[in-house]
């Protein structure tokens, strides 16, 4: 699956996806295919302040139960409820239907920090060669 | 799983893989004045007849004869022997922890069984494999509150166990988290005038017991009411889990909490018991311990395995939901073959011998002059009397007549002096309770 070009990541395999000073975060193909069937997702209540680099939720999958880390800092104003029925949405459409939550950033401009599509690419090409090699 | 000593070859290996030459080298950071220097004096090994002859006369020792009026939490009932029968055979009395699903079918259909009854009794619809005990198992229902609100100031009941609220406290002084207490009325129910005003927005939960400490049946559904308005949870503690056979169970809670040990369980010296944990699906993630879950093997058969362990401990490491990473699996097995013995109609008959023996011993014994009950709200086979004299010295003169008195709860509550709780479950007769009521009116009798 291409990673979206508009997207920036983080190592812990997190995506936002800023929109003016609203970023949408979710997890990469790559983190829903390590992680194998999700059966459960754990997120925060709409108001919760995020810092970028701590847990935001987590995620269950039937291996184990992995924290999702947030990619900025801001406050929580949407979930995607959906999840709580549908946790496979995760593996099935990680980077558009499986959203996590929607925040207001703090500072928008601060992801730009975080790694591009292409950076991403790299990274987890590397982490798979290691794993295979 | 076998337990062979290490031989001196295996030691000194060991010895020489971490770098030191000897095992005391290895403890020489223990200061030499708590080291052992010679062997302790222990009495020699006795032969099998001397042990037995040593236990049947320490055995003697042990007051006997006597009627107990005591309950306040763990209770006298009807055992059988073929509980203690099962609970002995091996596969049970020594089995580990059922991790290997494939070589562990009977402990884990047990514990299912076990989930399976306390889901039924409680109304609730997720059971644990067990926790430690009532005590243990009520601080665990109010973390797990406190995860699913994300709040930390808890609402509880003076008339919980005051040993459970002392348990509560001891965790929660380390976990900032605010415990309020809210009192009971002249029925010795919670206060819900008072409830009312504490429950804020900010609380997590509402602790309630009942039957409570005084024995007295709480409104569980208008207490839960109270809490769901400001959407706190609803906790409800039981201790004597056997009122399930006669009172209505508390499904509109959120969590229950129970000691297990009137079922099957004799009061030893106080345990080992067995917690009940029972929650609403909804929030069997957050729920501590160990669960057992209904599975099919890859052949489509019926079977059983641990299930939601990535909440737990071992995997989950700091993380884990709770640090509760061991269940009481045979006294969970004591308590499942105890039920299945007395089956349904059974615990609804044992129950109901509770209900009319305490009735008749309240009756009899607010008969003897200046003896009166403490509260008038409805109760199960506990009840509060008020004497006119001490309890302790009431219970000196009661002793003597091999009578063990009324517990004082004075000691918990100092405005409840001269109150003592009396519990008369199936096992006291209505000669004893008779010999009872005399007894106290001849020490009410005697000049102080």
């Amino acid at each position: 699956m291409a990673y979206p070009a508009n997207f920036r990541y983080t190592k812990e395999h997190e995506w936002i996806d800023v929109q003016g000073d609203t970023g949408t975060i979710g997890i990469t193909d790559y983190a829903q295919h390590e992680l194998g069937d999700v059966v459960f997702v754990e997120l925060p209540k709409i108001g919760t302040k995020l810092t970028a680099g701590k847990p935001l939720g987590t995620v269950e999958s039937v291996k184990a139960v992995s924290e999702i880390y947030s990619p900025a800092t801001g406050e929580v104003t949407a979930i995607n409820d959906t999840l709580a029925d549908s946790p496979e949405k995760i593996n099935t459409d990680p980077h558009a239907a499986a959203w996590l939550v929607k925040v207001k950033l703090a500072n928008p401009a601060d992801v730009s920090s975080l790694m591009d599509a292409a950076a991403y690419q790299s990274y987890v090409d590397a982490k798979d060669k290691e794993a295979h090699a | 799983m076998r337990y062979l000593p290490k031989s001196p070859s295996e030691r000194q290996e060991m010895l020489s893989a971490i770098g030191v030459r000897s095992a005391e080298e290895l403890f020489a950071s223990i200061p030499a004045q708590f080291r052992l220097k010679e062997l302790l004096e222990l009495p020699g090994p006795l032969s099998e007849a001397e042990i037995i002859g040593f236990f049947t006369k320490r055995g003697a020792e042990n007051s006997i004869g006597y009627t107990s009026f005591l309950g306040a939490g763990v209770y006298n009932h009807l055992r059988s022997v073929v509980t203690d029968a099962i609970i002995q055979r091996g596969e049970f009395l020594t089995s580990y922890t059922p991790y290997q699903a494939e070589i562990s079918q009977g402990t884990l259909q047990a514990i299912f069984e076990f989930q399976t009854l306390m889901c039924q009794l409680t109304g609730q619809e997720v059971a644990n494999a067990s926790m430690y005990d009532g005590s243990t198992a009520l601080t665990e229902a109010v973390l797990m509150a406190d995860r699913i609100t994300g709040k930390r100031r808890v609402v509880m009941s003076r008339a919980v166990h005051p040993e459970y609220r002392q348990v509560l406290a001891t965790y929660a002084k380390n976990l900032d988290i605010e415990v309020v207490e809210v009192g009971y009325t002249a029925s010795g129910q919670m206060d819900l005038e008072a409830l009312r005003g504490l429950v804020h927005d900010d609380t997590s939960c509402v602790v309630t017991q009942s039957p409570n400490f005084f024995g007295v049946i709480e409104p569980v559904a208008e207490i839960t009411e109270i809490a769901h308005k400001l959407e706190a949870l609803s906790v409800v503690a039981i201790t004597e889990a056997v009122s399930l056979g006669a009172v209505k169970p508390p499904a509109e809670a959120d969590i229950v909490a129970m000691e297990g040990q009137s079922f099957g369980l004799a009061p030893s010296y106080g345990g080992p018991f067995v917690g009940v944990i029972a929650t609403r699906d909804k929030f069997v993630r957050q729920i501590p311990g160990r669960l057992a879950g209904q599975t099919v093997d890859g052949a489509g058969r019926r079977g059983f395995c641990l299930t939601l362990a990535t909440r737990e401990q071992h995997i989950r490491r700091e993380k884990a939901t709770s640090n509760i990473c061991t269940n009481q699996a045979l006294c969970a097995l004591a308590a499942t073959v105890h039920l299945c013995l007395l089956g349904k109609e059974g615990l609804k008959e044992m129950a109901a011998q509770n209900v009319a023996k305490a009735r008749f011993a309240a009756d009899l014994l607010t008969k003897v002059p200046g003896v009166k009950l403490a509260f008038s709200g409805p109760v199960f086979n506990e009840f509060v009397i008020e004497l006119p004299r001490s309890v302790k010295i009431v219970n000196a003169s009661l002793r003597r007549e091999k009578i063990i008195g009324p517990l004082a709860i004075g000691n918990w509550y100092s405005e409840l002096s001269k109150r003592g709780l009396v519990c008369v479950t199936e096992t006291t007769s209505r000669a004893e309770i008779e010999k009872f009521a005399a007894a106290l009116g001849r020490a009410l009798a005697e000049p102080l």
